[in-house]
């Protein structure tokens, strides 16, 4: 029963972290229709920011929270400069886009490689969370529990932004039809400059939320992004909600895999994928964006 | 007797002198690894070039077809039996793909291909009972088919100039053939062909068959190469150092594809083996020589510079776009005589 309890508990930390990692990713492939394949490196680069700006390596040390805050925007600069001086160039041209940032995502890889070294890094768990939470008989890490009240409180800050925001009004008017949205003077060229930078510095604050439960290592990039790729097929482009069931889908997925069935984890993982493209291409929830 | 088929029957009469050209079994075995990655790329190539379908998940079926030679071979099955049985099952992953992938095309195509082969760089990585994990499987013998041991240098790029020159024919006669034809159409005007009465799926499928026939050809070529298999020769980079071949060579040509294979593996041997010394003396220079040696020890990143500038400065490949280049060059020096437009060359 514990053991089932725990399990459970960490398949939605892990559903919470994805959702972060997701949520930017499904945006920018709703608005600018191209996956963005250094979402992985986008993830990997903030906690091994976060990570930098911890180990007291530089003049200035933070605590965890401000380490995160500040490696997400970090990342989010990057990500927008990235927008403006590359893709930009290939507007309108997505399978060059789509190649750009797979070359990006391996030059990312390597300077990682170069600067971290090869030996993973673990993250020390913020001073305050580092207690159980006992509930019964079971005892909970105190840390994954605040994961998953961050994980909420993104998802909800998220829905209210695209909901209730001139600016949300504005991404969902891009992702519905671009041309109109222009016509109407949006400047989507614009959104999509800020949408890529927040998708970013979404996926480098959830790199280092995840840091002390996934510890940050070379590769990590690459075992993070087709979990974000499922994650969007599972739940359709562009849509929150999607991103949002499809994460807490695939965070279960891979927890009971990895406990119950570790060889195969990773089919089990991509075998709801196969069902959802046979039976239903477009996505649970493609084409509406909550 | 044409021009043409003069080029060819000299190009092939080159191709068979190469190892009595260059007799460092070193430089032969590079001769067979290009030969043996421009068999995969011509295969990527119908989906890439002339289907316009791009697929980021090619390594896996590379693998499969590896990884089953492997796995028998290991098990004390023969050489036949082991690359019979890799054709089949690589053929019917093949057919197991494109039932999945081809429900979509354009950039959803991309993501089913790739989280296809990331399923199977997955398994092949964790289902450690099957596939040996992350130490891989080692191949101890090489074939010896009516007497030609492919044990030795020579032997084994005989083998593989066979089987390119094979790949390359029927490439040709896929491209040439109506299907070929209808094959183009479906990239270019899917719902005209529709209409036209062509069944667009199954001419896809077609395709994308006889690109898996060409994948598992290069893979079984591959394990008996290295002698060895692992889960790094499946991973996405594998993936794209393919598609970068045929992007780089000329999509949707018959001998880009090969022209981008000796490329990548060119610059890779160069890379591993090459270090610039001896420059010295103003700081500008040291720094330079230090960048240069920094990039020929990390494949990846110089993989990413090459990808990159590639796709922004000329997406359709070295050959045709240096032509464009110099083309629009020679123009601008001549502008005051020639009034003539600027005619872009063709774009990918």
């Amino acid at each position: 029963m514990t053991f089932w309890l725990l399990l459970t508990v960490n398949s939605v930390t892990f559903g919470g972290l994805l959702f972060l990692l997701s949520a930017g990713f499904s945006l920018i492939f709703g608005l600018m229709r191209i996956p963005n394949l250094t979402h992985g490196s986008m993830f990997m680069v903030g906690a091994y920011l976060g990570t930098t700006f911890l180990s007291g390596a530089l003049p200035f040390t933070l605590n965890f929270w401000f380490a995160a805050i500040l490696a997400a925007l970090e990342v989010a600069i990057l990500g927008a400069l990235m927008e403006r001086l590359l893709l930009r160039r290939l507007a309108g041209e997505q399978l060059a886009q789509v190649l750009v940032t797979l070359g990006v995502s391996f030059m990312v890889a390597d300077l990682c490689l170069m600067g971290w070294g090869g030996d993973p890094v673990s993250v020390a768990t913020p001073a305050g969370l580092a207690g159980f939470v006992r509930f019964g008989t079971a005892v909970f890490p105190l840390y994954r529990l605040a994961v998953i009240a961050i994980a909420v409180v993104f998802a909800i800050v998220l829905w209210l932004m695209l909901e209730r925001t001139r600016l949300g009004a504005m991404i969902r008017a891009g992702v519905d039809d671009p041309q109109m949205a222009r016509v109407v003077g949006i400047r989507v060229s614009q959104l999509f400059t800020i949408v890529f930078g927040l998708g970013a510095g979404l996926a480098a604050f959830a790199g280092m939320i995840g840091g002390p439960i996934l510890s940050v290592y070379p590769g990590l990039d690459q075992d993070m992004l087709p979990l974000a790729l499922v994650v969007v097929i599972l739940g359709g482009t562009g849509s929150l909600l999607g991103s949002f069931i499809g994460s807490i889908i695939v965070g279960f997925l891979y927890n009971f895999g990895q406990a119950l069935l570790p060889e195969l984890a990773y089919f089990i993982l991509f075998l709801p994928m196969v069902l959802v493209l046979a039976l239903r291409p477009q996505g649970l929830f493609g084409g509406q964006i909550l | 007797m044409t021009g043409r088929h003069v080029a060819i029957a000299a190009a092939v009469f080159a191709l068979i002198a190469v190892p009595y050209a260059i007799t460092e079994a070193y430089y032969v075995n590079v001769a067979s690894q290009i030969l043996l990655y421009a068999i995969f790329a011509l295969g990527l190539n119908v989906l890439v070039g002339y289907a316009g379908l791009v697929s980021l998940g090619h390594a896996g079926l590379f693998g499969v077809a590896s990884y089953v030679v492997a796995y028998l071979l290991a098990a004390d099955h023969g050489h036949a039996v082991a690359i019979l049985a890799s054709l089949v099952i690589g053929l019917v992953a093949t057919a197991g793909f494109a039932a999945l992938s081809l429900r979509a095309t354009g950039i959803s195509f991309i993501m089913i291909t790739l989280a296809l082969g990331e399923i199977i760089w997955g398994l092949a990585y964790r289902w450690i009972s099957l596939t040996n994990g992350d130490n891989g499987i080692s191949v101890t013998t090489r074939p010896a088919p009516f007497g030609l041991s492919l044990a030795t240098a020579s032997g084994f790029y005989y083998t593989t100039l066979i089987i390119f020159l094979f790949a390359i024919a029927a490439t040709a006669i896929f491209v040439g053939s109506p299907l070929g034809a209808a094959l183009c159409g479906t990239r270019d005007q899917p719902r005209r062909m529709n209409a036209l009465g062509y069944h667009v799926w199954m001419v896809r499928f077609l395709a994308f068959m006889f690109s898996g026939l060409l994948t598992s050809l290069a893979g079984i070529l591959f394990v008996y190469y290295n002698q060895f298999i692992s889960p790094q020769t499946l991973a996405l980079t594998a993936s794209a150092e393919v598609l970068l071949m045929v992007i780089s060579g000329g999509a949707g040509t018959l001998l880009g594809p090969v022209v981008g294979a000796a490329l990548v593996v060119i610059v890779k041997n160069v890379v591993s083996g090459v270090r610039l010394t001896g420059l010295s003396g103003a700081v500008l220079v040291v720094i330079v020589r230090n960048v240069v040696n920094g990039l020929f020890e990390h494949w990846n990143f110089l993989l990413g510079v090459i990808f990159v500038a590639i796709v922004v400065l000329m997406p359709e490949g070295l050959v045709p776009g240096a032509v464009r280049l110099t083309r629009s060059a020679w123009r601008a020096a001549n502008r005051q005589k020639t009034a003539a437009p600027s005619v872009a060359g063709p774009k990918q």
